[in-house]
């Protein structure tokens, strides 16, 4: 986390405030780099509340001055077969493999950690697109090489989520924690912490670099044996 | 000292004592989460991201010595919070210490809370300097004796023995916060304390720990709908029945606890207007309260937002008296903060003893006080570089734009890895607490 004397450059004309918005280019890249941080909220052990508040505020602001201009338009997604919950999962555990490969740092700080490895390069470079297109919604038959279009089309999940109306802007995003958002197959998968490996069907996402490194990692082998062994035993 | 030509009035800060591993490599489990002076300052408390806590006590004054108060060494150490895993969930609870506040002493004995995300503990820290010996029972290694081969009785006495600190947790307070604690207070009646989470603040008595009531509530019914957070809660210092919490769209609500059992009304919304020029994509997170703090004195607030701290009149509900920047410098680059996520980060803010001065933390390891009466301020640095005993630290500065002159550090230099969130400031005396991401720094006032 704690890169060594991490010295912020004087960044250039996308730092001056928008108001009234200036460019909409940079609006967009504003909105593409909180949707992922949207994400990694949550891939985190457990988001940090007030972050993912703040950036799904950021979001749904974002998004109505983009559609007052109405200077882009996002086809509606194609089918809302799968509950939005649904798709958030999936995009977690889906996103999670990208991200690990690129020999990403703990995510053990639930607050607001700088991600320099994440934000250096991000996977699927999705500052470089505009999400639109055909609404992704074929993210289960992924192939392990798609890992990055994989990642592009859960950004596309996530859009057309928000796209929605404004009460639904933030559907599934705070899910309750109490419902049956967690359940016995992602414990089975592996889902312990966030640092563990997806298995059970996403084994070809398998990450193939180094494993984060610390203790954090080992407590939680320690803790997946010790949730099979639970399991295991019932 | 402060801006301006010091007078004969100004305090100078020296550099007192430094806690800490010495190299630049940081082992998260000790970065500092926490920190805090006890009633009469003569302990201070540290809680760390790997749930350890360790206080530190002020040796008594060496008259001989003039030069300095007593220094800060290790009273006790120990392990208040441990990981813990939620299965129902399949997620990790953290041991990092969030926050810790001490009881005032009754008794030979302290007490403080500590929490984590989930579970407020109550910890006893008590002092052994005697034990008794001579049993007739027992041997001096705990074995029983044979009562058979007693032939003499005596009477055990208390021996002398080194000085032992022991900490016991007493109550455990658990279950009842299904998001983050961020926040305790102990109640004025000494009785009853405060624990907030992300959307709900629990009261507690301190002897029972199988329940506790809400009082605030602000989880809409739809989490979909869910738009703002409990940043922190304070109870106020005298009126036992009054607190105050904060929210991440920058207002403070003042409730009474006499009002109603559910204090989701407030009896005082505090609230700036928002300044329309200043008005960006950002304005809404760089207004988030990251702490709320009543004076000593009960009249005042002090809130602190990412960019300034600002004091509210409690009898004053639409703007604060006083506004200080803390680096105003780093509006316009909010971002690139934003990018690094280090606009999330949460400043805390404390006041000296009298309620004169006002300290808060900034990047590069600079902090900031702003003297409320003088109006002047000034920027300090917590480094190993001044660790010279009764160094005065030298004023630092921030050039924001422009040439740099020279002794000035340019915005585009400051390491924003280096963040002092935590500080405190000792209740009577002009000694502050001051924690770097893993080093705890101690300085205290020039004297003569």
């Amino acid at each position: 986390m704690f890169a060594r004397g991490l010295k912020r450059k004087c960044a250039d004309s996308e730092d001056s405030p928008p108001a009234p918005p200036a460019c909409s280019l940079q609006r967009q890249s504003l909105l593409d780099m909180s949707l992922v941080k949207l994400q990694l909220c949550h891939m985190l052990a457990e988001p940090n509340l007030c972050r993912s508040v703040l950036i799904a505020n950021t979001v749904r602001q974002l998004q109505e001055e983009m559609s007052q201009d109405s200077a882009w338009q996002v086809p509606a997604p194609a089918s809302a077969g799968r509950g939005p919950l649904e798709r958030l999962v999936s995009t977690e555990i889906l996103c999670r493999t990208p991200w690990e490969q690129q020999g990403g740092h703990s995510a053990a700080d639930s607050g607001g950690s700088p991600a320099p490895d994440l934000l250096s390069e991000p996977p699927g470079a999705p500052s470089a697109q505009a999400p639109r297109g055909a609404p992704g919604c074929a993210w289960e038959a992924a192939s392990p090489r798609e890992s990055r279009g994989g990642f592009q089309r859960s950004l596309d999940q996530i859009f057309e989520t928000l796209d929605s109306k404004a009460p639904r802007a933030a559907e599934g995003l705070f899910a309750d924690v109490d419902g049956p958002y967690y359940d016995l197959d992602a414990v089975l998968t592996g889902m312990v912490g966030a640092k563990s490996v997806p298995g059970d069907g996403f084994e070809t996402l398998a990450p193939t670099g180094a494993p984060p490194p610390g203790v954090s990692y080992k407590r939680d082998l320690g803790e997946l044996d010790h949730v099979v062994e639970i399991l295991v035993e019932t | 000292m402060y801006n301006g030509a010091g007078g004969g009035n100004d305090i100078q800060w020296c550099f007192s004592q430094v806690k800490g591993a010495v190299d630049d490599d940081v082992a998260e489990a000790d970065i500092i989460s926490t920190v805090e002076f006890n009633h009469s300052g003569e302990l201070l408390a540290t809680g760390d991201k790997g749930g350890r806590v360790v206080i530190f006590q002020q040796e008594q004054e060496n008259k001989i010595q003039s030069h300095s108060r007593g220094e800060y060494n290790v009273y006790s150490t120990f392990q208040s919070h441990e990981p813990e895993f939620d299965y129902l969930k399949s997620l990790e609870i953290e041991e990092k210490i969030n926050k810790i506040r001490w009881l005032p002493q009754k008794n030979a004995a302290q007490f403080l809370l500590s929490t984590n995300d989930k579970t407020i503990k109550l910890w006893k820290i008590s002092e052994r300097d005697k034990r008794p010996e001579g049993y007739n029972l027992k041997e001096e290694d705990g074995r029983y004796r044979d009562p058979t081969t007693v032939t003499t009785l005596r009477v055990p006495v208390f021996r002398p023995m080194d000085l032992m600190v022991e900490a016991s947790p007493r109550r455990i307070f658990a279950n009842a916060h299904t998001y983050h604690i961020n926040s305790i207070s102990i109640n004025s009646d000494y009785e009853t304390y405060l624990s907030a989470d992300d959307l709900r603040i629990n009261l507690w008595h301190l002897e029972i720990t199988d329940r506790s009531f809400n009082i605030v509530d602000i989880k809409p019914a739809n989490m979909e709908e869910l738009t703002e957070v409990i940043t922190a809660a304070e109870f106020h210092p005298n009126s036992c029945n009054t607190f105050v919490y904060s929210s991440s769209k920058g207002t403070i609500r003042l409730c009474d606890m006499r009002a109603s059992a559910l204090c989701d009304r407030h009896s005082k919304l505090f609230e700036e207007p928002e300044d329309p020029s200043n008005r960006s994509f950002f304005s809404e997170i760089i207004s988030s309260i990251s702490d709320v703090k009543f004076s000593h004195s009960g009249r005042y607030m002090m809130t602190r937002d990412y960019l300034s701290v600002k004091i509210w009149d409690l009898n004053m509900e639409n703007r604060p008296v006083e506004t200080y920047q803390v680096h105003e410098y780093l509006r316009s680059k909010l971002c690139s903060l934003y990018e690094n996520d280090c606009i999330f980060d949460k400043f805390e803010c404390c006041w000296n003893g009298s309620d004169s001065v006002v300290m808060t933390g900034s990047y590069n390891n600079f902090f900031r006080m702003f003297d409320r009466n003088t109006k002047r301020d000034i920027t300090l640095e917590a480094s190993r570089e001044n660790n010279k005993p009764r160094t005065v630290l030298k004023p630092r500065k921030v050039c924001a734009s422009g040439k740099r002159k020279k002794d000035e550090i340019s915005v585009d230099s400051l390491d924003f890895n280096k963040k002092i969130l935590h500080t405190a400031w000792h209740p009577k005396e002009n000694i502050i607490a001051v924690a770097t991401t893993n080093n705890l720094y101690i300085f205290q006032d020039k004297v003569n």
